[in-house]
C-alpha cells in the first residue's frame, strides 16, 4: 500500500514535471477556448480556416512572414486548384537568374513559397520601431498556452490600468508576458470583410485566424488523429490476443 | 539443457560452420529463466525494442534531414510538411526517446529495487551505466539537431560545463564547439556523433545481453534459481509474456504520437535558434532534469559538475555501497523505505529542475541534492551493516507451491 | 501435470488444440499485417516528397520562340529541348520509311503539333546532353542532335539513327494549354 501511494506520488510527479508551466513570471491571462481540432477525433472547421485565411491574408501578411508554407498547401482548406493559382498570381516573386543573368519578378506559381513582406529581417526591424514580427507557420506551437495563448493576445489589448507604467511605443496586453507588446491591436471590428458574409467582430476574427494558424503549424493533425484511432483501436486488439496467448502459455504455471 | 537437434538440412549446414541457430536457442528455449519474474522484468526488452525503433526511424529521418545550421530547422519542417508520412517519423523518433529513457529508467529502478546489481551481477549492471550513458549523449546531441531555440541554448549550456575544468577549460569547450560558440560545426560533429552512438549502444547491449545469460537473470525473490523445478525456457514463457508487454507499452508510445505528440517537449523548440536572444527559461528534456536540478543547486560552477558527474558515477560503486548478501527488497524492510524515498527524491529532483533555480525551487533543489548522495553514501551503507533482513524463502518453487513460510521459518537467513 | 486425464479428454483437447491454433494464427496475422502497416510509411517517406511533385510540371509560354529556334527548359531536374521545326525538318521528319529506324516510330506518334517538338534532352545511351540546340552545334548527318559522349545521331524527329543510342530522345508528357503555352508534366 505505502510502495503503491508512492509509486502514484511519484508518477504525479514525473508527469508534472514534464507539463509544468515555467516559474514565476507576470502570469499571462489566457482564456481556455474551444477548439474545434481539440481531442483525438478534433478536425478543423474549414469555413472557420477560409476565414482565416482572409484575416491572415488581408490583415498579419503585412507585417508577418509564413515562409513554411508553400500556396499549394492552400489547397487541403478547400481552395480549389484555379483558386490557389489566382492567389499564388496575386503576388509578384523574385526569380532568376535569367539567360541575361538578370533577377526578375514573375506572378507566383502554387509551387511558390508564400511571399515575406520584408526582404529579410533587419527590413522587418526598419519598418517596425525595431521590433520583429514573428513568422506565423509555427506560432501555434511555438507559444505556451498554444491556440489559447495566440487568441487571447488577440483580443487582449487594452487600456493600461492606472500606474502602470508603459513604455514608448509599447501597447497594452492582457496575456503577454510583462503585459507590454510591439505590436499595435491588429483587429478591430470590421476591418476584414469575410466572403461567406460572416459578421467580422474581433473575437470572430480572432477565432477564425487561429483556427488558421493552427493548421498551418499542424497541417497533418486531421490525417494524424485518423491514422492515431484506427491505429490505437488495432493494437488494443491486437494487444488482447498477446495476452490471451501469455494466460494459455502460462496456465501450466500458475 | 542439452544440444539441440536440427531437423532441417540448410539449418543443419549453416549452424555447422556458423553456430547461430544454437546461438539462438540457447537464448531462447534454452535459456533457464526463473519462473517468477514479474512484470517489472518486461522492461529490459521494452528498452531493446525502443532501440531498434529509434535506429530505424532514425536513419529514415536522416534521408531527408540536412545538418548545416542555415538548413537544419527548415529540413525538420519539410519533413513534417512535405515528407510522406514526415510528421510520424519525426513524431516516432521524437516521443521514443522520451519512451526509451522511460523504459530504461524502469528497468534501472528495478535493479535497484531487487538488487541485480549485486554479486555476480556487477559487470552485468556496469555495462548497463554505459549504455545510460551513452544514451544520454546521444540524446543530448539529437536534441540539438532540429536547431531550435532550445537545442541551440542546450548546447550552449552544456557544453559551457567543461570550462570548469581548471586550467584547459576553455580549451576543451572550443574544441568541443569546433569554434568560439556553438556554430555550424558543432551542428555537423554532433550529427555525425548521433549517428553513430546508437551502433555503439547496439554494441553494448549485446555485452549486457552475454552478461546476462552468463549469469542468468535474477527474480523478484533475490534468490538463487537451485534447479530446473525454480526455471521455465525463456521461449515460449516470457517471448509470449514480452510480447504482451511490447502491446501494452506501444498503445501508451503511440497514444502520445498521435495525439499529444509535443507533451513532452519544449515550446520554445519550435522557434529557429537565435544566437543573440536567450530563451527566458532554458530547460532540458525531462529526462535530464534530476541532474539539472543537482548541477544548478550547488552554488560553485566546478562542484556543481563534478557534483553532477558524480550522480550517476556512483551507479558504479553501488555494488560495494551495498554490501548486503540479501539481493531483493521484498526482504529488506530499511532498504525498501530508502528505496521509495530515493524515488520521491529523484521525483522531487526532476521538479526543480523544471523550474527556475530561485527562492523555494532553490532550497527545495538544494534539500533534494543533499538527500541524494546521503542516500547513496551513509543510508545504503549503513543499511547493508545493520538491517536485519526478514528470513528468505527456501527456493523459487516452494513459495508457490505453499510451503514457503513454515520452510522459512525452519531456515532462517537462508544465504541467496 | 496431465496424466490419467488424456484418453477421456481427448476430444475436449482436440478442440482444446483448435482453439489455441486459431488464437496463434489470428495474433500472428494481426501481427503481420501490423508490421506491414508500420513498414509502410518507412518505405512510401522515401518517394517523392510534395514539394518535388509540385514542381513536377512546368508550364513554358512560347510565342517568343521563332522558326527554326529550339529552346532548352528544365523539368523534374531534367533538361527538355523544345524545338520550333522548319518547314524543311519537319518534311525530313515524315518522309523517313519506317524500316530505316532501329525504334521505329512515326513522326506523327512524336509529336502534337507538327511544328512543334517537345522531347527529353538526355541521350538514350548512357545519359549525356546531345549538341543541337544552339544554331553553331553539330547537329549530325540528320540535322537534328548529335551526342558528342560516344557518338549517337538523332533526326528532326529526335529518333536515333547511328550511334550506340538504344532508343529515340524520350517524348515526356505535356499539352498545349493554349496555342502558344504549354505545360509539361
Amino acid at each position: 500500500m505505502q510502495k503503491r501511494l508512492a509509486a502514484a506520488a511519484a508518477a504525479a510527479l514525473a508527469l508534472g514535471i514534464a507539463s509544468t508551466a515555467h516559474g514565476a513570471d507576470v502570469e499571462p491571462q489566457i482564456e481556455r477556448q474551444h477548439w474545434s481540432f481539440y481531442g483525438i477525433f478534433g478536425a478543423f472547421d474549414r469555413a472557420a480556416e477560409q476565414r482565416g485565411f482572409e484575416v491572415y491574408k488581408d490583415v498579419c501578411a503585412n507585417c508577418h512572414s509564413l515562409n513554411l508554407l508553400a500556396y499549394r498547401d492552400l489547397e487541403e482548406i478547400g481552395l480549389s486548384a484555379n483558386e490557389v493559382k489566382a492567389v499564388a498570381a496575386g503576388v509578384e516573386v523574385e526569380d532568376g537568374p535569367n539567360d541575361q543573368g538578370q533577377m526578375f519578378e514573375r506572378p507566383g506559381k502554387p509551387s511558390d513559397r508564400f511571399k515575406a513582406p520584408f526582404a529579410n529581417d533587419a527590413a522587418a526591424r526598419v519598418a517596425n520601431n525595431g521590433a520583429l514580427p514573428p513568422d506565423l507557420s509555427l506560432i501555434v506551437k511555438a507559444r505556451e498556452g498554444g491556440p489559447d495563448y495566440v487568441y487571447s493576445i488577440l483580443t487582449g489589448f487594452k487600456e493600461a490600468p492606472a500606474g502602470f507604467k508603459m513604455a514608448e511605443g509599447m501597447n497594452y496586453n492582457t496575456a503577454f508576458p510583462g503585459h507590454q507588446i510591439a505590436m499595435p491591436p491588429p483587429l478591430s471590428d470590421g476591418v476584414v470583410t469575410y466572403t461567406d458574409g460572416t459578421k467580422a467582430t474581433v473575437p470572430q476574427m480572432a477565432h477564425d485566424v487561429v483556427t488558421f494558424l493552427a493548421w498551418a503549424a499542424n497541417p497533418e493533425l486531421e490525417t494524424r488523429h485518423r491514422v492515431g484511432v484506427k491505429t490505437i483501436i488495432f493494437l488494443v486488439i491486437l494487444t488482447g490476443l498477446l495476452y490471451a496467448i501469455k494466460r494459455k502459455v502460462w496456465a501450466d504455471v500458475h | 539443457m542439452s544440444e539441440p537437434a536440427w531437423n532441417s538440412p540448410v539449418v543443419k549446414w549453416v549452424d555447422e560452420r556458423l553456430p547461430i541457430f544454437t546461438l539462438l536457442y540457447h537464448s531462447t528455449s534454452g535459456y533457464p529463466t526463473p519462473k517468477n519474474l514479474n512484470y517489472w522484468w518486461n522492461f529490459g526488452s521494452l528498452a531493446g525494442v525502443m532501440l531498434i525503433f529509434m535506429i530505424v526511424t532514425g536513419i529514415v529521418l536522416a534521408m531527408q534531414y540536412q545538418p548545416n545550421a542555415a538548413l537544419a530547422f527548415d529540413s525538420v519542417e519539410r519533413i513534417m510538411r512535405d515528407v510522406n508520412y514526415g510528421w510520424l517519423l519525426r513524431y516516432l523518433h521524437m516521443n521514443g526517446g522520451s519512451m526509451f529513457f522511460l523504459a530504461v529508467y524502469i528497468h534501472i529502478f528495478r535493479g535497484l529495487y531487487y538488487g541485480s546489481y549485486k554479486r555476480p551481477r556487477e559487470l552485468l549492471w556496469w555495462l548497463g551505466i554505459v549504455i545510460l550513458l551513452l544514451m544520454m549523449a546521444t540524446a543530448f546531441m539529437g536534441y540539438v539537431l532540429p536547431w531550435g531555440q532550445m537545442s541551440f541554448w542546450a548546447a550552449t549550456v552544456i557544453t559551457n560545463l567543461f570550462s570548469a575544468v581548471p586550467v584547459v577549460g576553455n580549451h576543451i569547450v572550443h574544441w568541443l564547439w569546433g569554434g568560439f560558440a556553438v556554430d555550424n560545426a558543432t551542428l555537423n560533429r554532433f550529427y555525425a556523433l548521433h549517428y553513430l552512438l546508437p551502433f555503439v549502444i547496439l554494441g553494448v547491449v549485446v555485452l549486457h545481453l552475454w552478461a546476462l545469460h552468463t549469469t542468468k537473470s535474477s527474480n523478484p525473490l533475490g534468490i538463487d534459481a537451485k534447479g530446473p523445478q525454480d526455471t521455465i525456457p525463456f521461449h515460449p514463457y516470457y517471448t509470449v509474456k514480452d510480447n504482451f508487454g511490447i502491446g501494452v507499452f506501444l498503445i501508451v508510445y503511440l497514444s502520445f504520437v498521435f495525439f499529444a505528440p509535443n507533451f513532452f517537449g519544449e515550446p520554445d523548440n519550435y522557434i529557429p535558434a537565435n544566437p543573440l536572444q536567450t530563451p527566458p527559461h532554458i530547460v532540458p528534456e525531462w529526462y535530464f532534469l534530476p541532474y539539472y536540478a543537482i548541477l544548478r543547486s550547488i552554488p560553485d560552477k566546478l562542484l556543481g559538475v563534478l557534483a553532477t558527474f558524480l550522480s550517476l558515477l556512483l551507479l558504479f560503486l553501488l555494488p560495494w555501497l551495498d554490501f548486503s548478501r540479501v539481493r531483493s527488497a521484498t526482504f529488506r524492510p530499511l532498504y525498501k523505505k530508502v528505496f521509495w524515498l530515493l524515488v520521491v527524491d529523484v521525483g522531487v529532483l526532476g521538479y526543480v529542475g523544471a523550474n527556475p533555480p530561485e527562492g523555494s525551487f532553490l532550497v527545495m533543489g538544494r534539500i533534494a541534492t543533499a538527500y541524494y548522495f546521503l542516500h547513496w553514501f551513509v543510508l545504503v551503507p549503513l543499511i547493508a551493516l545493520f538491517e536485519r533482513p526478514k528470513p528468505l524463502p527456501v527456493s523459487i518453487s516452494q513459495p508457490v507451491l505453499g510451503g514457503g513460510l513454515a520452510a522459512a521459518a525452519a531456515h532462517p537467513m537462508e544465504k541467496a | 501435470m496431465a496424466t490419467s486425464a488424456e484418453t477421456g479428454a481427448h476430444g475436449a483437447a482436440g478442440v482444446a488444440v483448435k482453439r489455441r491454433d486459431f488464437l496463434y494464427l489470428a495474433t500472428g496475422a494481426m501481427g503481420a499485417v501490423g508490421a506491414a502497416l508500420a513498414a509502410w510509411p518507412l518505405i512510401e517517406s522515401m518517394n517523392p516528397a510534395a514539394d518535388v511533385l509540385a514542381l513536377s510540371s512546368s508550364e513554358v509560354d512560347l510565342s517568343p520562340i521563332q522558326v527554326g529556334q529550339r529552346i532548352t527548359v528544365k523539368w523534374r531536374s531534367q533538361p527538355v529541348f523544345i524545338a520550333r521545326r522548319t518547314p524543311e525538318e519537319i518534311g525530313e521528319a515524315q518522309k523517313v520509311d519506317l524500316e530505316e529506324l532501329r525504334d521505329p516510330q512515326a513522326d506523327s506518334a512524336r509529336v502534337k503539333k507538327p511544328e512543334w517538338l517537345v522531347m527529353v534532352g538526355i541521350c538514350t545511351h548512357l545519359g549525356c546532353v546531345p549538341l543541337g540546340q544552339a544554331p553553331t552545334d553539330p547537329r549530325g548527318d540528320w540535322h537534328g542532335w548529335f551526342c558528342p559522349c560516344h557518338g549517337s545521331q538523332y533526326d528532326t524527329s529526335g529518333r536515333i539513327r547511328k550511334g550506340p543510342a538504344p532508343a529515340n530522345l524520350v517524348i515526356p508528357p505535356y499539352a498545349f494549354l493554349t496555342d502558344t503555352s504549354v505545360r509539361i508534366g
